[in-house]
């Protein structure tokens, strides 16, 4: 059995996987039986200062794909509809019962200093584990100038990220809006106002449909609908992009991340993990399937953990950063060609025409004895590997690698590259 | 000494009801989107080769997906203008269903004949229309015979711009379809809106209680219209060839199925308490489901070969036996047993292949005693259609046509069960009635 224990900027919980701030955690009754299912930690759903905000109705949309649902979610919601001294009693209650788990709050006030400070004070007798700044909500509160209008502005971000710090020995983490054309600015912003790490990311600003008869986005509210955040399984690249780039970020590669965008399961979290992440967190998953996924979730990295000899997470913590490089440096020598399994074949014509018609032109339709077979035509074949992502059949298409393997050449030294470095 | 138990009215009219409704219920939508999903929209499909109308199955199913139902139903109606009824009766499982990719990859087909059903069926019943006639051509058809390749030539013809007149035999158009199909393939009259559906283009008029040969004659229709299509289809039954067929109690599936079909009240029927249905195609398959359904209690079906012979498929045989017929095979009858002039049991002689793969008799003998039998070993050409009239040729016995569809006699085109060679089957009749309804307009402009 591997130790799953994590450490996210001094915020520690038995397992790596947390709930993010959402619906899930909006209350006792749901955080306990998080936690009575096996999850590390909670990041309580958004509390801002009384009145509490109202929502409406009609708050989510969803993508689904082919039969798969909400592969791709978004909301309109906003933070905690609750009265604050409702949430903090329950936060108290909850940490009490629970010791050994994280607990971490959620705050978004109005962009001043007092209402930071004051809400700070509010919380520190909750007993939590820590803060979590949101700087990310992309939709109603940004309007109020909170949330992603905050997490845009890398100032902003530095400067409230301090007035918290300066308030309060609690870690705190900064979370963060997708919605920036560069994260790592925001992420040197967090950390230079004094942030323990950084959470991210928060929801992409989205409209997931349109109804055609109303000619209105979906949800639709009488008639109208706004601009939502987009999570769930279809945001995860973005999410381990982003991810990347503050793991690969010399300023910021020592800094906590904890991962969130789009985990289902535990192959995920490995590969957030294995992107520099020390926890993750997850939401559209628990509010598609309910706590229980948590099972596989620790049961399952466990499993991989032991196979693969990793006594810790830190033993495969940060291990496939190095192998993210720059385009200019992949070896241009590497050479694959598409395989097909004629044994597994089902004739589908699928590589074909992807091919023909998307890539190369490097499969041919072999008609013989009313029979049709598909063969791939070396010379043509880039190696693009659309093909195998075509074919509907496991493992029929694959990739051979045909090149010696000994050689090697990057762009920065091609002789068809301008720019080239003479010398080599 | 046995009684012969042959009454109406076994089961209640409850009961009747629920045995006769659809065999396998319409699509939902959410279950038709997930079933939608599945097709791989294969390139050059070999779903469509095996179409004999060639439908483009994975346009028409990536249609559904996408809540395109009208473009669906195009795509399926423009290939075969019952494309409601051939997804109901078509045996998909050697057509497209059979060559579907998935078949071959997990034998898990995608339902296409259900999906079929799903497009026309939200088609038909929106009322739309898809079909334009073409500007008038002042050439008049006269089609011989309501049946689907009768009403599938018609239509195309109309399309096209011509004139047809649709002569009839019967009093309802549409053939095998409204008095042969198993009543529980086609439920709720769909045979007859399907008629009306079809006949919806206009330019067709119809002509019912009009036989050939009888009531119009074949070298008239000649002279009054530019081209004859013949689609009159198998009017005779194949006989057992055994002594005294005709007593009581032995009867044509064919017939009894027509009856069956055209009853207001199925308790009025009545039933043998032992059925024994000779024969080994889907007539066989239909006659003991249907008399299994009615409240027969022991229903067997004897074949005279094995069940790779049969010309019933697989899923046709596994559901005669899944609906508590008996099937049974290298069982050749040999003679009719009878009691007061009914006939009372089969004496049946075992069969085997001998070593040169001939059928030969092994000598043993088998008893079977019966209140009803039927007999569905094939339908036949009715030689004598128009006996005054000068015929086109025939060809194994039925109307020998060229690949055009066109008979050795000038102007005459000929098509479904009556020419077909090789399966008789409702979507061969439709296809046929389509390329002669496509052969006819290019000779005749
Ligand atoms: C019991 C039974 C069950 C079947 N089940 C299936 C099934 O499940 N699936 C499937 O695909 N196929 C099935 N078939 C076969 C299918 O019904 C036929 O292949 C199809 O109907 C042939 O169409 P057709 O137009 O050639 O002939 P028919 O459907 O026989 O139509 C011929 C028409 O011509 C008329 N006619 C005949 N003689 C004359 C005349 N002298 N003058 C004027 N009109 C005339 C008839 O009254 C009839 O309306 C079944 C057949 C039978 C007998
Ligand atoms: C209905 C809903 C409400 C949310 N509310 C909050 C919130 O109050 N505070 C916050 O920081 N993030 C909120 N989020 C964002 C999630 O915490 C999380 O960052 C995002 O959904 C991405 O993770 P996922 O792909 O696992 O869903 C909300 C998300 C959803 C779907
Ligand atoms: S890998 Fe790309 S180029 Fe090569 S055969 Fe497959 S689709 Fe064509």
């Amino acid at each position: 059995m591997a130790d799953l224990s994590c450490n996210v900027g001094g915020i520690k919980s038995p397992n790596p996987f947390w709930l993010a701030s959402a619906p899930p955690t909006d209350k006792l009754y749901n955080v306990e039986r998080a936690f009575r299912a096996g999850w590390g930690g909670v990041v309580w759903k958004t509390l801002g200062i009384d009145p509490p905000i109202v929502n409406v109705s009609s708050r989510y949309g969803a993508v689904h794909y082919n039969g798969q649902r909400m592969m791709g979610f978004n909301n309109v919601e906003l933070i905690t509809d609750r009265p604050l001294e409702v949430n903090l009693q329950e936060i108290k209650q909850v940490k009490k019962d629970w010791p050994d788990r994280a607990v971490v709050v959620s705050l978004m006030v109005p962009c001043n200093e007092k209402d930071w400070k004051y809400i700070i004070n509010k919380i520190v007798d909750t007993g939590c584990d820590g803060v979590e700044l949101n700087f990310g909500c992309p939709h109603g509160m940004s309007e109020r100038g909170m949330g992603a209008a905050v997490g845009q502005v890398p100032e902003y971000v530095e400067m409230v990220t301090r007035w918290v710090k300066e308030s309060t020995d609690l870690p705190c983490l900064v979370k963060l809006t997708p919605n920036v054309t560069d994260i790592r600015k925001v992420a040197h912003a967090a950390k230079a106002g004094g942030g323990d790490g950084v959470a991210l990311i928060n929801t992409v600003n989205s409209i997931v449909s349109v109804d055609l008869d109303q000619m209105a986005p979906e949800p639709t509210i009488d008639g109208k609908g706004s601009h939502g955040g987009y999570c769930g399984p279809a945001v995860k690249p973005i999410a381990l992009h982003m991810v990347t780039e503050i793991s690969k970020d010399p300023e910021t590669q020592h800094l906590p991340i904890s991962a969130i965008g789009g985990i289902s399961n535990w192959r995920d979290a490995a590969e957030f993990i294995a992107l520099g992440a020390s926890g993750v967190q997850v939401c559209t998953a628990a509010m598609h399937y309910g706590f229980k996924i948590v099972d596989d979730m620790i049961d399952g990295l466990n499993n991989w953990m032991d196979e693969k000899g990793y006594a810790t997470l830190e033993d495969f913590r940060r291990m496939a950063v190095p192998n993210v490089t720059e385009w200019q440096y992949l070896n241009l020598k590497y050479d694959i060609k598409a395989r097909i399994d004629e044994s597994t074949c089902i004739h589908c014509g699928l590589c074909h025409i992807s091919c023909e018609d998307g890539s190369h032109q490097a499969i041919r339709e072999i008609k013989a004895n009313g029979q049709r077979s598909f063969e791939v035509i070396d010379e043509e074949c880039v190696g693009c590997n659309l093909c195998m992502f075509a074919c509907p059949v496991p493992d029929c298409i694959t990739m051979e690698r045909v090149d010696s393997g000994t050689e090697y050449q990057n762009w920065t030294t091609h002789p068809n590259n301008p720019m080239r470095v003479e010398d080599n | 000494m046995t009684t012969i138990d042959v009454r109406a009215g076994r089961l209640s009219q409850e009961q009747l009801a629920l045995n006769f409704t659809d065999a396998h219920p319409a699509l939902l939508t959410g279950n038709a989107l997930v079933e939608a999903n599945r097709c791989y929209f294969c390139y050059d499909a070999p779903c469509v080769d095996a179409c004999p109308t060639s439908i483009d199955i994975p346009n028409f199913i990536r249609k559904i997906s996408t809540g395109n139902l009208k473009g669906s139903a195009r795509d399926i109606l423009s290939q075969n203008i019952m494309g409601g009824m051939c997804a109901r009766v078509c045996p998909t499982e050697t057509l497209c269903e059979g060559a579907c990719v998935r078949e071959t990859q997990d034998h898990q087909p995608v339902r296409i004949g259900e999906l079929q059903r799903y497009a026309t069926d939200s088609f038909m019943e929106s009322g739309e229309t898809i079909f334009e006639r073409a500007e008038s051509s002042g050439k008049k058809i006269a089609v011989v015979g309501g049946g689907p390749a009768g009403l599938s030539c018609a239509h195309r013809l109309a399309v096209l711009g011509h004139q047809v007149v649709i002569f009839e035999a019967r009093d309802k158009l549409s053939g095998l379809n409204e008095y042969g199909i198993a009543a529980y393939k086609t439920v709720n009259d769909f045979a007859q809106r399907e008629v009306d559906f079809i006949l919806e283009i206009g330019g067709i008029e119809t002509r019912t209680n009009q036989r050939l040969g009888q009531d119009v004659k074949l070298d008239d229709l000649r002279q009054q219209f530019d081209a004859v299509f013949l689609s009159v289809g198998l009017g005779d039954v194949n006989s057992l060839g055994l002594e005294s067929e005709d007593i009581a109690g032995v009867y044509d599936a064919v017939e009894t199925i027509a009856e069956l079909r055209q009853s207001g009240n199925l308790a009025e029927l009545s039933v043998g308490r032992r059925v024994i249905v000779i024969g080994g195609g889907s007539t066989a398959i239909d006659i003991a489901v249907q008399s299994k359904k009615l409240g027969a209690e022991d229903v067997t079906l004897a074949y005279r070969r094995g069940p790779e012979q049969m010309s019933a498929t697989w899923k046709e045989q596994e559901f005669a036996q899944t609906n508590g017929v008996q099937v049974k095979h290298w069982l050749a009858p040999k003679s009719l047993q009878s009691e007061n002039g009914h006939v009372s049991g089969i004496e049946f002689e075992c069969t085997t292949l001998n070593p040169q793969g001939k059928l030969t008799a092994t000598g043993e003998l088998r008893n079977m005693e019966a209140d009803v039998v039927f007999k569905a070993i094939g339908q036949t050409l009715v030689n004598t259609l128009d006996a005054a009239a000068e015929m086109p040729e025939t060809e194994a016995g039925k109307i020998a046509v060229n690949a055009e569809y066109e008979t050795s006699l000038a102007g005459v085109w000929a098509g479904g069960d009556c020419i077909s060679s090789g399966e008789d089957l409702t979507v061969h009749a439709v296809e046929h009635g389509k390329q002669a309804a496509i052969a006819i307009n290019r000779k005749l402009s």
